[in-house]
Formats: structure tokens, sequence, C-alpha cells
């Protein structure tokens, strides 16, 4: 007994020290975020002075909103489109057997491992002559083509685990292929939608390359980059307060969606589905 | 309702295994029809070609009067209730079973009308609000029904549907199958191992191996009249006993003594230097309890029992004895297809209850040369097929038939 608490206390003081790892930059930025004028300098972790003030600069910035806008409207559309074509592929991946099929899966694979930054100026090219340059649709599409392998791969390996009879099922009850894919596959396996929902939104939200480089006005440069042309009060003043209180703005809707979807992808759904 | 009818169905695999090779059968209207063998036989691919989840290679499958090959399963309107259930776990009971049901578009009236009548014949009612996963495995089961039973479905197909229950609930499930089906009347075609499931519950068995239909018949004739020794080692429990012998103008000789055969069975097999005896357990018996006259139609022989099982209502005795080399190779060979692993040669024989052998101790059996078969070792065909006397009734329905004709 006693060596279990002992060993309890070894995984407490593991998990703090990871978590205080983690954590502690994102607490310096909050702590950052709420310090005003010459308190940034203070050579404190707190504020002497708390205060609204940076959060006040970065929404008058003229810059962050149109930045939020685009940052939110391009990855809810690479996202939504993301989920649903990767849905029907990995489907199709997981049930069917087809010539092919470890190609495309493989070469899923290499476009996620592939180093973005390669591709950025070839890119950059290509839009400018095409006039997708600094538009939504010119991020939603590289955005894309680093979120379908991963979603792909995910979700086909949720659709793996479904079994095969819960389809068969549905047929024999009279189902179409598109109603047992509709009403029994999609419903079991939505854990995974979700999953790959968020990791497909994380990826949109948090990418500044492409942001930085396809985009130049605020017609469609995501927060990310935003951030980056924030500037002081005056020439002399560093926008560090600013710039904080706008990445602690961004933050949020990534820890709101995390704590919405932990359920879904903690949850097992298919519990009870077959013998069990 | 509907008759099913096969023609010389075929199913290969594309690396040219034949699943199914050849399979006719014709299923009447409201019968209810079991597809048993050892595993790999072919039976459940025979049940989902019917259902439509497997191609037919070649040949024609008729339900009711229309030639289904090329249908979908959901235009053949038939009913499954698959081994592992299928439950969908993201509806609730009540959805599960009204799923047919929606996907036909019935009016919600209806559908809950429906659903509470099924939910009603398989005492489902305080379940109907549940998840799957919080059911017991019976109560799984009895929903996976109910959504066979829920829509007006031309006939059922079950796969196996008891073998993930424990023994006792089982048995309960047996008959709640066979009470169900004789009050819905429905064409009915079921898919098991167990030979026991077999025979207790349909009006017709077909009993498959590698593919090919050995016998379809009613289960007692199966137990009675088994067409070769696949089928005689396959239906019954304990199994049949398979006793190497030769026989020469109507005497075979057996590891046991000769034994004089009776006439009738004489002319069958003829004379011939190798056959195979085949002789139920409940064909033996202790010889100091049969009568004189009884005795003179059998072959007395001593023998050592070497392990008693008292059931109570009867015993079993386990009598090894040692036989040719060829013949046990043979044998054992067969023994094997049918999932069993005998390490050695021995009869088992049921003894009557009141029967005073004990373990060790040689005694006088008696085998009841009436009752037995002679099969060809090579072909394995029976070749002392009698007519079954048909005043016993073959099964329980057809008994029921004559009663009323």
């Amino acid at each position: 007994m006693s060596a279990s608490i002992r060993e309890r206390i070894w995984w407490y003081l593991a998990a703090a020290a990871v978590l205080v790892y983690a954590l502690f930059p994102v607490a310096w930025i909050v702590s950052l975020s709420f310090k005003e004028g010459a308190d940034i300098g203070n050579r404190q972790f707190l504020p002497t002075q708390w205060g609204w003030g940076n959060y006040q600069a970065a929404f008058d910035s003229g810059l962050f909103i149109p930045a939020l806008r685009n940052s939110l409207g391009i990855s809810i559309i690479a996202t939504a489109v993301a989920v649903l074509l990767s849905t029907f592929a990995a489907y199709g991946i997981a049930r069917l057997d087809f010539p092919g099929k470890k190609i495309i899966l493989s070469t899923a694979l290499a476009v996620a491992i592939f180093p973005v930054i390669s591709i950025v100026t070839p890119l950059f090219n290509v839009w400018r002559s095409i006039g997708l340059f600094d538009t939504w649709l010119g991020l939603i599409i590289p955005y894309m083509a680093l979120t379908l392998p991963i979603s792909i791969w995910v979700l086909s390996a949720f659709f793996r685990q479904i079994p095969w009879e819960m389809e068969q099922a549905a047929q024999v009850d009279g189902a179409t292929t598109w109603q047992a894919f509709r009403k029994v596959i999609v419903p079991l396996a939505w854990p995974g939608v979700a999953t790959t929902a968020i990791i497909a939104f994380f990826i949109a939200w948090n990418d500044f390359i492409f942001g930085i480089s396809l985009t130049s006005t605020e017609r469609a440069r995501p927060v990310p980059a935003a951030l980056a042309s924030f500037t002081g009060a005056s020439q002399f003043e560093q926008p560090t307060g600013a710039i904080s209180a706008a990445a602690v703005i961004v933050t949020i809707p990534v820890i709101v969606l995390v704590l919405l979807f932990q359920r879904q992808i903690v949850a097992g759904l298919t519990n009870g589905a077959v013998k069990g | 309702m509907a008759p099913i009818t096969l023609k010389n169905v075929t199913k290969v695999y594309g690396d040219g295994f034949h699943a199914v090779d050849d399979v006719s059968l014709e299923i009447a209207d409201g019968e209810f029809v079991i597809l048993v063998g050892p595993s790999g036989c072919g039976k459940s691919t025979l049940l989902r070609m019917i259902v439509g989840l497997e191609d037919i290679t070649s040949g024609e499958l008729v339900i009711g009067d229309d030639v289904v090959n090329d249908q979908a399963p959901r235009n053949r309107n038939l009913a499954m209730v698959f081994q592992n259930y299928a439950l969908y776990p993201h509806l609730t009971v009540y959805e599960n079973i009204a799923f047919p049901l929606r996907l036909a578009k019935v009016d919600n009236q209806k559908v809950d009308e429906q659903v509470r009548k099924a939910a009603d014949v398989l005492e489902l009612g305080e379940h109907l609000d549940r998840k799957p996963a919080n059911l017991s495995g019976g109560q799984r089961q009895r929903v996976a029904m109910g959504r066979a039973i829920v829509r007006d479905a031309k006939a059922f197909l079950f796969d196996e549907p008891l073998s993930n229950l424990d023994a006792k609930l089982r048995g309960q499930m047996r008959t709640e199958i066979s009470r169900l089906q004789k009050r819905l009347g429905i064409t009915t075609v079921y898919v098991t191992h167990d030979q026991v499931e077999a025979m207790t519950l349909g009006d017709r068995v077909a009993v498959l191996r590698h593919g090919h239909l050995q016998q379809v018949a009613s289960p007692r004739e199966l137990y009675e009249q088994p067409v070769n020794l696949f089928v005689a080692g396959f239906i019954g429990s304990p199994p049949m006993n398979f006793i190497p012998a030769s026989v020469a103008d109507g005497v075979a000789t057996t590891p046991f003594g000769d034994a004089k055969l009776p006439t009738e069975l004489a002319d069958m097999v003829g004379n011939r230097e190798s056959v195979v005896i085949g002789a139920r357990p409940e064909h033996f018996e202790d010889a100091s309890l049969v009568d004189e006259e009884a005795q003179q139609q059998g072959l007395l022989f001593p023998a050592t029992v070497d392990v008693l099982e008292w059931l109570g209502n009867e015993q079993y005795a386990y009598v090894p004895y040692d036989a040719d080399a060829s013949m046990t190779e043979q044998l054992s060979e067969l023994d094997r297809e049918l999932d069993g692993e005998a390490m050695r040669t021995q009869l088992v024989v049921s003894l009557d209850a009141s029967s005073h052998i004990t373990e060790g101790e040689e005694t006088q059996l008696w085998l009841d040369l009436r009752r037995i078969h002679v099969f060809d070792p090579e072909s394995g065909d029976n070749l002392t097929l009698r007519e079954l006397d048909e005043s016993r009734g073959s099964s329980p329905r057809e008994a029921a038939e004559h009663a009323t004709a």
C-alpha cells in the first residue's frame, strides 16, 4: 500500500512538472496582456496594476477584427469541406478494395509530412498569376491540402473499427448504401468525425506561414499573420501588450472547442453494438 | 411469407475456393429449415447469399415467384438476425426496432403500433427507452429479433443467433425462437453448428460439408437413417460409434467378436472385405438387463468399462478397444472434420441408470444388431438405408398434420 502511495506522489510530481513546463509560457502571455503602459518592463511576473487596456488596444487597432473574421471564416470553411470530403474518402478506403488504395494512403501521408515552407514560394507565384493571392479561397485550398491527409487517416481508422455487420444489417433492413452510411455509419463514427474536425480546425487556425505569405491586406489576412503587423501607440513603443492580448483572444476558441468535444473524443460510442 | 428455392447455387471466391458447391434446396412457405455443419462448411455463406450480402456465382435463387440473384438486399424483403446482433448502438431499443419501418417511411402512428406489438411479443416493453449497451445478452438478442419481426418480411434468416449466449439462456431462447416461428408461421432459415439446435428447432435439417449438401431430412430421419458416415457422425451426442469390421456370408467380424447380421441387413451389405459399423450409444445395453429373446437378436460381448458417467436418467460407459491401424486413421480423419479430437478408439455406450456395472470390471455388453448401420468406408455411403417408419412421425409439425388429416 505504502509503495502505491509513493508511486502516486511521484506521478503527481511528474504531472505537475509537465504542466508547469507546458503552461508557464501561456500564463506569462496572459499576465503580459493585463500589464499596462510601462508595467510591461516591471521585471515581475504579475502586473502591478491590472487593466483591460491591451485588449481595448487590440480591438481598436483596426487590424485585429478583420483578421479574426478572416481566421474564423477560412478555418471553418476549410474544416467543413475537409471533414466532408475526408469522410467520404475514408469510408471508401475502409470499406472498399480497389486498386491503388495503398498508393492513395501513402500519398496522403507523404503530403502530410511534406515541409510546408518549400511550397510557399511556388504557390505565391501561382496564386498571384491566377488571382487567388490575398483571397479566402487562396488560403482555404492550401489548408485543405494540409488537413485532408490527416483527416483521411484518422477517419479511416475509425471507420475500420465499425463492424461491417452494422451496415449489412441496415441494408437487410431496407436501407440503400447512402442511407446506411448516413443513418448508421456516420452516427457511429461521430467521435471520429469530431476529432477530425478539431484537428483540421487547429491546423487551419494555427497556421502562420501560408497566412503571412499568401495575403497582403486585411481582405484575407488571418490572426497569426495579423499579430505580426501590430504597431505600438507611438513609433517608440513596442506593441507587446496588444499582441499578448490578441494571442489570448485567439487561444480562447481552441480551448472552448476542446472542452466542448472532449466527451465525444473520448467516448466509445460503439459499446454494445456487438456482443460485448 | 414466401417459399425459397435454391437451384444449383454455387459460390466461388476469387481465389478459386468453392465455398458452396451446387446446392439445390426447396424451402416451403412457412417451413423452418436448419443449415448445419462444422465450421467452414459454407452454411453461413449460403445464408448470406440468400439475404444478398454475398453474390451468387452461378445457379438461381428464387424467393416467392421472383429470381432475386441480382437484387440488392433491401429489395429482397428478408429479415436477418446476425450472430453478434448488429444492433445500432446510437439508437434506443425503440428506434432499433423501428429502424426498418422508418426506412420504409411508415407514418409515426403505425410505427408506434408495430413496435409496441413486437415489444410485447418479446417482452421488451420496459426496455424501449434504453440503449443496447445497457442490455444483457438475452435482451440484445430479443431486440435483434424484434427488428426482424416488426415488418412484414418474406422470411427470417438467423445466423448462429444463440452462439454468444450462455448455456441456460441458449436453451430458453431456443424455445422462444421455436414458439415465435410457429406463432408467426413464417419461412425461416437458421444457420447453426450446434446439432442440438438443429435437431430441436427444424422441420427439416440440411447438413453441409465442404459446401456440398449431404442430406436434407427431418431431424428424426437424419438421426435414424443418415445417408453417410459424415451425417451419422455429426448428428447425435454422444456421437455414433464407428466400428471397423468385415462381412462374409452374413457374419460381421468385429473387434468384439463375430456377429450374425439380421437377414435384411446381410442382403443389403453382401460380402465385403471392409466396412464400418455404425452403432449409436443407445444401441448398446448392459447384457444382464436384456431379456433372453432380445439377446438372440444382438451381439453379446465381454468388455471392460474404463470410465463411467452417471447422469441420473442414464449413464455413459467408455470402452477402449484396439482396431486395425489403417481403419483407425480413416476414422480419426473423419473425426477431425467433425471438429472432434479422439485420442483413442473407444466405444461410447449408453446404459440404463439401473445398471450396476462398475469401472474397471469386466462385464457383458449387448449390441442391438437390428438397429445398426453398415457404411462403405471408401465412399462413406450408408449401405443399409431403410424406409423410415412414417407412422411414428418425422417431425412435430408433420405429426400434427397427420393428426388433423
